[in-house]
């Protein structure tokens, strides 16, 4: 008995190889197709950091034609693009303060309270995310032209803040929910007015939500071409410069910038994700323990 | 007496004054544009000369101009949304399910395009699949494209690149779903002889479909009004309804027939999303939060 096992042995061994394989595959194929993907979704990002050293022999980019620092010791030596940077910050900015402060007093109101036409507040809040872009763009342009309004700085703060508020909206509205309002009663019973309440007990719980609705809103209007293309006039964003820029020719400049943009939103990411860490500790803090 | 009803009466108004300026904004810079959109599109004139007077046919004349790529901007929106939702629903698993202490930076990964600008994320594809690049001479040398073969204006690369700039929204509302489902519905089917793949089929794949609906949904409506792709990875025959609104308002300045389309485009997407909506019966649009409550 003895022998016979040991002849069937490889064959047995040779087959659970192979099955083991298989087992393996079935088991971790999932997180190996995983990483991939998430390789492929790193592409286009490695290639812009990489192409931020390239020192390109024509004014096409397009082509590794060798490394070089050159161009990262004067990354703002392009005044247009500069400046159309300078304007996209500005304009991101102040639509980012304006979207949030509306924004996060209609999650307030959507949340907090029972009223009439609270429905329909809501559909008006999510429409415009579920609008393509260019129709954003093109209705408000119809809109502007019709009162013979001039493009320009102001005509883009109007659209940004419009198509931020919603998503500031839908942002704060979900840090809202999970609040607990008993600290709110509690200041109140303690004798603290509304204000007071709001400022001391509200805003501090709620404001990652607030900051991450500001973030996003930030991130929206700095990245936006589509409605900006339609609502600009002579003003040149970042986006718009890159957008004339692609027929010219792209400087290496704009690999730069991109790359800088790309490491900032990365320290404001983990920043956020820090402080929200911070406030639910806040949060938790029983009466007993010192703050 | 009377200040306790002056004090109701403030009461009342408070949601409404939170509520007053935001949403003031988005009725004068939402609602009142597609109002003048609307009138625009039916004016009739050559630029600078518009008169209002029902101009009915500026919709039917757009759509018989453009139909093709009216058609096309769906079929390639279409497209992209499926080949995205077959990427995203197994990476979304992984994350969710096999993460383990990865998942964050998994998810931050998958976010991480959104840190780089838009036009230059389809700029860095345009550059990979540029004539001359990696990709294309290596599909050259081993004969999957003739010598003189481009991947740059041919549908496949608008597709491509609609597919790789809506992927963020197609993974994160499914990962959402399948991270908050209850995983032991899957070891009860599991305890009920069902095999894994049955568990996935009868459980965890109802389970994320609200995740699925409102991927779909923001994947589909960005990508069917997009020209920033059609622009830099196709050429004149890949151009979709966007680069005609786009065209039309910016350079031509034929506002009504601009107009006219955005308003069929609007439509359309709309009755689309309604029927969707309907079929796949979920509270995707209005958000989950706004359903609980």
């Amino acid at each position: 008995m003895m022998e016979a096992r040991a002849a069937t042995l490889p064959a047995q061994r040779r087959l659970s190889v192979a099955s083991r394989a298989w087992k393996w595959v079935r088991e971790n194929g999932i997180v190996v197709y995983g990483i991939l993907a998430i390789a492929y979704m790193l592409i286009p990002i490695g290639l812009i950091v990489v192409f931020s050293f390239n020192d390109p022999a024509g004014k096409f980019n397009f082509t590794w034609q060798g490394f070089t620092l050159s161009h990262w010791a004067h990354p703002f030596e392009i005044s247009e693009l500069t400046n159309a940077l300078t304007l996209s910050l500005r304009l991101a900015a102040l639509a980012t303060v304006i979207s949030t402060v509306l924004g996060t007093m209609i999650a307030l109101a959507l949340v907090r309270y029972d009223f009439f036409g609270r429905r329909a507040s809501n559909y008006l809040i999510v429409i415009p995310t579920a609008t393509p872009e260019v129709v954003l763009g093109a209705s408000l342009l119809s809109l502007f032209l019709i009162y013979g309004l001039s493009l320009g700085f102001t005509t883009l703060l109007i659209a940004h803040v419009m198509f931020c508020i919603s998503f500031v909206v839908i942002v704060v509205r979900s840090r809202l929910i999970g609040f607990d309002r008993s600290l709110e009663e509690a200041a109140q019973d303690l004798g603290a007015d509304p204000f007071t309440t709001f400022r001391k007990i509200t805003l501090p719980l709620i404001w990652p939500g607030v900051v991450a609705g500001a973030l996003l809103a930030f991130a929206l209007s700095i990245d936006d071409f589509v409605v900006s293309n339609f609502t600009a006039g002579t003003e040149v964003t970042f986006p718009l410069y890159i957008f004339g820029a692609a027929q010219r020719g792209i400087p290496v400049q704009v690999y730069i910038i991109a790359t800088m943009l790309f490491a900032v939103t990365l320290l404001a990411m983990a920043f956020t994700v820090w402080q929200q860490r911070r406030a639910d500790r806040l949060a938790s803090v029983r009466p007993e323990q010192e703050v | 007496m009377r200040n306790e009803r002056l004090v109701a009466l403030r009461r009342r108004l408070i949601p409404y004054g939170l509520l007053g300026p935001g949403i003031l904004w988005l009725i004068l810079f939402f609602v009142v544009p597609l109002y003048f959109m609307g009138r625009l599109s039916l004016e009739s004139g050559i630029f600078p000369e518009f008169h209002f007077d029902w101009n009915f046919s500026n919709y039917s004349d757009a759509l018989s101009a453009y139909d093709t790529q009216f058609i096309r901007a769906f079929e390639y929106s279409a497209l992209a949304t499926i080949i995205a939702l077959l990427i995203a629903y197994p990476l979304a698993y992984a994350i969710a399910f096999r993460g383990g202490r990865w998942k964050n930076a998994m998810l931050l990964a998958v976010i991480a395009p959104f840190f780089t600008t838009y036009l230059i994320r389809t700029l860095a594809w345009e550059t990979i699949l540029s004539d001359n690049g990696f990709v294309v001479n290596t599909l050259q040398t081993f004969g999957l494209i003739s010598n003189d073969g481009r991947l740059l204006a041919t549908a496949p690369a608008v597709i491509a690149g609609l597919t790789y700039n809506f992927l963020p929204f197609m993974i994160l509302p499914i990962y959402a779903s399948l991270e908050r489902m209850d995983t032991s519905l899957i070891e009860a089917a599991k305890d009920l002889y069902a095999s894994s793949r049955k568990a996935f089929l009868r459980v965890t794949l109802p389970l994320s479909l609200p995740g699925v609906v409102a991927g779909t949904l923001l994947t589909f409506i960005p990508a069917t009004g997009d020209y920033i792709n059609a622009q830099f990875l196709g050429g004149a025959r890949q151009s979709m309804i966007g680069n005609v609104i786009q065209s039309l308002y910016l350079k031509q300045t034929d506002y009504p027939a601009a107009a006219a389309l955005s308003f069929i485009l609007m439509a359309v997407i709309l009755v689309i999303v309604f029927i969707y909506i309907r079929f796949a019966g979920s509270e995707a649009l209005m958000g989950e939060e706004a359903e609980r409550r």
